[in-house]
């Protein structure tokens, strides 16, 4: 017989899902925006925003009750103190894309200051990252995770990479370009941060399946 | 610094083996836990660290078990002195049909202390340990068998403290209380530890984890794990253990 327990950790397990698919929906979705300057793609993500706040409050509750009630051990503690540090960080990741697509709103409607390669670039690197982080939890794959861990540079590298272009080729030269360029810069700035909330999910998707802390400690990584 | 070292140890009740090759050491002046499901041989084990077993028909008990670097189980020891350094608290507390007063003067008494001042003093000293001493100390001359409960189980300590036990073997020594003198037991233990080697049995897993330093894990007579408790609790090494302590069996 399933304990009353299990139901309520799988059921926990089920939101924590949700909430991940929601946080991937809402990056997608700001990024196509941008690609497509479609300004009803923007507008969707910051008005599903509320709904994912709500679902991380829910959340919460649910995790401080299991905790409360059946003050949880090893793996099941492991659990539901992971929970809620995915919760949290999948908000933010949900937050950054509202932050993506109010940028988005910004340029759209104005002239394209350049064509865009290096933020797609980054673009699909923060979503490989949600996604995988994502599939780590899921699967408690903790190879899955590593590949997170090891794919930050990259990002912080495009960042980097659009930052430059973007001071050096057009705000240096013409003063004008500079409020289109400044949202760019922001918007890869918000796609770098994403990257970091997949980095901290993986982390901690580590920890859930080895009982390893990896925060701040990436040599653990190589053993 | 290890207080007390369980070495190879074996315990048969007639042909029924109830301890199986323990090995554990409990370092001094802190907390130590032993935890498992009913008749794993935790109180078993417990009763081995002062001998109490000696008093069951039938028992034989092989390997050592090393108290200041002193194998008890050698010939000649003194049991009335092993006893007096490692007491024993138990389910329910056992006050004596006596005074308050002697109840805590007893032990000493028989040890040969009588000088009434002598005696007064280790009364004060030994109830003022278990914070009973501003409750109690105009009431000395009453039955002790009137107390609440936990005033009985922190009597009981008392007697211990009072006879300068070195070790205290603490059988499930909240099982009886409530909530709030559970956490009072519980916050003595504390207290206590910064002078004592303390051994407590606990069914309650939240209780180990919350007063313990170390923690063992026993089924069926043998040792599982041990280790320190937070990590005993948080990420336990033996699949067993895990499912034990998260209510997967047991």
């Amino acid at each position: 017989m399933e304990r009353h327990f299990d139901e309520a950790l799988k059921d926990l397990n089920t939101d924590i899902l949700r909430m991940g698919a929601f946080a991937e929906e809402a990056i997608y979705k700001s990024i196509e925006a941008l690609k497509k300057c479609d300004n009803s793609i923007a507008k969707s993500v910051v008005n599903n925003d509320k709904k994912i706040d709500e679902l991380e409050l829910a959340i919460d509750e649910k995790c401080i009750d299991l905790i409360a009630r059946y003050q949880p051990m090893a793996k099941d503690l492991r659990f539901i103190t992971t929970g809620m540090k995915l919760n949290t960080e999948l908000e933010r990741i949900a937050d950054i894309a509202v932050d993506i697509a109010q940028r988005a709103l910004e340029v759209i409607d104005k002239p394209i200051l350049k064509p865009l390669i290096d933020l797609p670039k980054l673009a699909a690197v923060a979503q490989m990252m949600v996604k995988t982080a994502i599939d780590s939890f899921i699967k408690g794959d903790v190879d899955m995770a590593k590949k997170v861990l090891l794919s930050d540079p990259e990002a912080d590298r495009l960042r980097d990479l659009i930052q430059k272009e973007l001071v050096e080729d057009y705000m240096a030269k013409d003063a004008s370009t500079s409020p289109r360029a400044i949202q760019l810069l922001l918007i890869a700035r918000f796609l770098e941060r994403v990257c970091d909330h997949a980095t901290n999910i993986a982390e901690d998707v580590i920890y859930m399946v080895q009982a390893e802390v990896v925060k701040h400690h990436p040599e653990r990584l190589r053993q | 610094m290890e207080k007390i070292e369980i070495k190879d140890l074996n315990l048969f009740y007639g042909k029924f083996q109830a301890l199986i090759n323990v090995n554990m050491p409990v370092r001094e002046k802190l907390v130590t836990a032993m935890i498992g499901s009913s008749g794993c041989g935790k109180s078993t084990l417990l009763r081995c660290i002062n001998r109490m077993n000696d008093l069951v028909e039938d028992v034989m008990v092989k390997g050592s078990v090393m108290v200041d670097g002193s194998d008890i189980y050698r010939e000649g020891v003194d049991l009335v002195a092993l006893r007096k350094k490692v007491g024993m608290v138990f389910q329910r507390p056992n006050p004596f049909p006596l005074s308050i007063y002697n109840n805590v003067a007893f032990g000493p008494k028989v040890h040969h202390t009588t000088g009434k001042d002598e005696l007064d003093a280790i009364v004060e000293e030994s109830l003022s340990s278990v914070l009973l001493w501003n409750e109690l100390k105009d009431k000395l001359n009453t039955s002790a068998l009137r107390l609440s409960l936990e005033q009985k189980q922190r009597l009981c300590i008392a007697r211990l403290i009072a006879v300068k036990s070195e070790v205290l073997l603490m059988d499930e020594p909240c099982s009886a209380l409530d909530p709030i003198a559970t956490l009072k037991i519980e916050e003595l233990m504390q207290q206590l530890k910064k002078d004592y080697t303390i051994i407590i049995v606990t069914h309650n897993m939240q209780q180990a984890a919350r007063v313990s330093d170390e923690t063992g894990f026993m089924l069926l007579g043998e040792l599982v794990e041990f280790g320190k408790t937070e990590n005993i609790f948080t990420r336990p090494k033996d699949k067993r253990t895990e499912d034990y302590i998260t209510g997967r069996f047991g």
